[in-house]
């Protein structure tokens, strides 16, 4: 039988806070052990938590970023279950009164199309410690620097139904964070962790099957292989006329496979009940309005503006609106050479192609936006062509200088001086009788092809610097 | 309401209640007494009613975004029962 896989995201994303959502603790990423948790992390007796406001305008930042219904009256409950890397045997969640209700954004899919995608809820909770299992001695090492950092938990629409589509979601979904500021988005860092929801039917059939969980992917391209292992075991199950059993599973990457979670690390009862210790959360209009007034240009209308005002092709537009930063970059190479056509291909191929090769992100990138587009305002008033343009960006890498300083330090200025043009011209000529023959003999269909082989060679004599559309001014009056 | 002993003995663990097996018995009446006596509850009519979150007639207080904790690791060790490399130790967790 031929299935449809239905999925469902849920997403944990650590919030950019400088200090922990219930205790004046720093949120820095790679500290030693311990050394970031107060005696509200560590759950010591009488401490009392207090809300963070920077996570509840964070979380509204990113309930406006979707459209969704701000919760203006938001409940934290407890989420009971014990495990050592969480002291207060509870983790502060909120379960019936999120921040962030029902809302939706786009996502690009690989062809180049893009839908909507349904998010049910978001809402705020706190992290829970690390537990390290390596050899203490048959013991377990217990670090709480990351208890209690402030996470934000986007649920989505059981909309998604294939491996693909779960990554463009999740990509679309980690350039609206960025974009939005609110999270760095550090997946290596577990700043975007994901459990995914996945069940199968018979295609046409509106009803959801059973569903397994599968607990804490950290990439793109973990979740990708673990949803395809997932559907895979699916539906063989299925096909051999089995039943899926509802349960928890964890993503293996070594062996690329799902297997069951073991009893003691499924906590299948949470017992929510109100968090005593913090009182309702109450946002009016006027700080919801602020949020709005002060939300950056999203995604979306960054893609549809780049089509508009520059009159890119949408590849071109989704590629350069992939992310805040490159957007930025972008755009500011275009202010400084003024054209935004040669701009977006230098941006995407010149330079996208050396950040891959050295592995740097925009946000390391050596050659500053301004300095490209200086170069590139040296092809548009010929002062080198675009095969020098190339030579030159390679040492501005390399951290050579500016353009125009490498340009008159390496003699690389294109050669407009018809005189000394039209004493490369002659030479090639006078070098090359018998094609100047083959070309007089020809007709003027071939002749356009064999003037190339002149322009080739007048090119290579002047090291690449000949001004190309004089050398063919120059030939058309000279090969007659 | 009534109670069941296997949900007293279910409820016992999640909580990591230790209850002997002879006094199970006797918490499950007891438990089943209380029950009872929020059961007269049931009776008020609720419709149209926000569950109570909390009971002081107020909202939450924000705190701005600042460090305000310094490093007191050595302070918390010194009363944990065992510590290596600034870790916390405790009884193995999984298999």
């Amino acid at each position: 039988m031929q299935w449809e896989p239905v999925i469902g995201l849920e997403v944990h994303l650590q919030l950019a806070t400088h200090s922990k959502i219930f205790s004046g603790s720093p949120t820095t990423f790679g500290a030693e052990p311990n050394t970031q948790a107060s005696a509200v992390d560590l759950a010591m007796p009488g401490m009392l938590p207090v809300l963070n406001e920077q996570a509840v305008s964070f979380a509204v930042r990113f309930g406006l970023g979707i459209g969704a219904v701000i919760g203006k009256r938001s409940v934290f409950d407890r989420k009971n279950y014990f495990y050592p890397d969480l002291p207060k045997g509870y983790q502060i969640s909120q379960f019936e009164a999120p921040i962030v209700g029902r809302g939706s954004f786009e996502i690009l899919l690989e062809d180049g199309s893009s839908r909507i995608v349904g998010i049910t809820r978001a809402h705020l909770e706190e992290d829970a410690g690390k537990s390290l299992h390596e050899d203490f001695h048959g013991q377990s090492g217990i670090d709480l620097n990351r208890a209690g950092t402030p996470l934000l938990e986007i649920v989505s629409e059981p909309e998604i139904h294939s491996a693909a589509e779960a990554v463009a979601y999740l990509k679309a979904l980690h350039s609206l964070v960025t974009y939005l500021g609110i999270s760095d988005g550090n997946m290596a860092e577990g700043s975007m962790r994901c459990d995914v929801n996945i069940s199968l039917r018979p295609v046409g059939s509106g009803i959801l099957g059973t569903r397994a969980e599968i607990k804490n992917v950290n990439s793109f391209r973990f979740v990708e292989k673990a949803i395809r292992h997932e559907i895979e075991r699916q539906s063989e199950i299925l096909d051999d006329g089995g039943e899926v059993v509802q349960e928890t599973r964890l993503y293996d990457a070594e062996r690329d496979e799902t297997r069951p979670m073991r009893s003691k690390e499924v906590a299948n009862d949470y017992r929510y009940f109100p968090e005593p210790d913090l009182l309702p959360v109450v946002i009016d209009d006027a700080y919801i309005q602020a949020i709005r007034d002060a939300l950056p240009e999203l995604p979306g209308d960054k893609r549809q503006r780049f089509t508009e005002q520059y009159s890119l092709s949408k590849y071109d537009a989704n590629v350069l609106a992939d992310s805040r930063a490159l957007a930025d970059y972008y755009e500011a190479v275009v202010a400084e050479c003024g054209d935004a056509k040669i701009a977006a291909n230098w941006v995407q191929v010149e330079l996208l192609g050396q950040l891959n090769r050295d592995e740097r992100t925009i946000g390391n990138c050596p050659v500053s936006a301004t300095d490209l587009g200086a170069l590139i305002s040296r092809i548009l008033d010929k002062s080198i062509s675009g095969k020098i343009a190339k030579q030159v960006f390679e040492a501005m890498w390399q951290g050579e200088g500016s353009a125009d300083g490498i340009i008159a330090a390496r003699g690389l200025q294109q050669v407009s001086d018809s005189g000394a043009l039209e004493t490369i011209v002659d030479e090639v000529l006078a070098a090359s009788a018998a094609q100047v023959q083959q070309y007089l003999d020809a007709d003027d269909a071939k002749r356009k092809k064999l003037v190339g082989f002149f322009v080739g060679q007048v090119m290579k004599l002047s090291k690449g610097q000949a001004n190309p559309q004089m050398v063919n001014e120059l030939l058309a009056k000279k090969l007659v | 309401m009534s109670i069941e002993q296997n949900e007293i003995a279910k409820i016992a663990e999640l909580a990591r209640i230790r209850i002997a097996g002879e006094q199970i018995g006797q918490v499950t009446e007891r438990i089943a007494e209380i029950l009872q006596m929020v059961e007269q509850l049931q009776a008020v009519n609720t419709d149209n009613i926000e569950p109570m979150a909390n009971p002081l007639d107020a909202t939450q207080k924000l705190r701005p975004d600042i460090v305000t904790e310094e490093n007191r690791r050595d302070a918390f060790q010194a009363i944990a029962p065992a510590v290596e490399n600034g870790l916390y130790l405790v009884p193995k967790v999984i298999e």
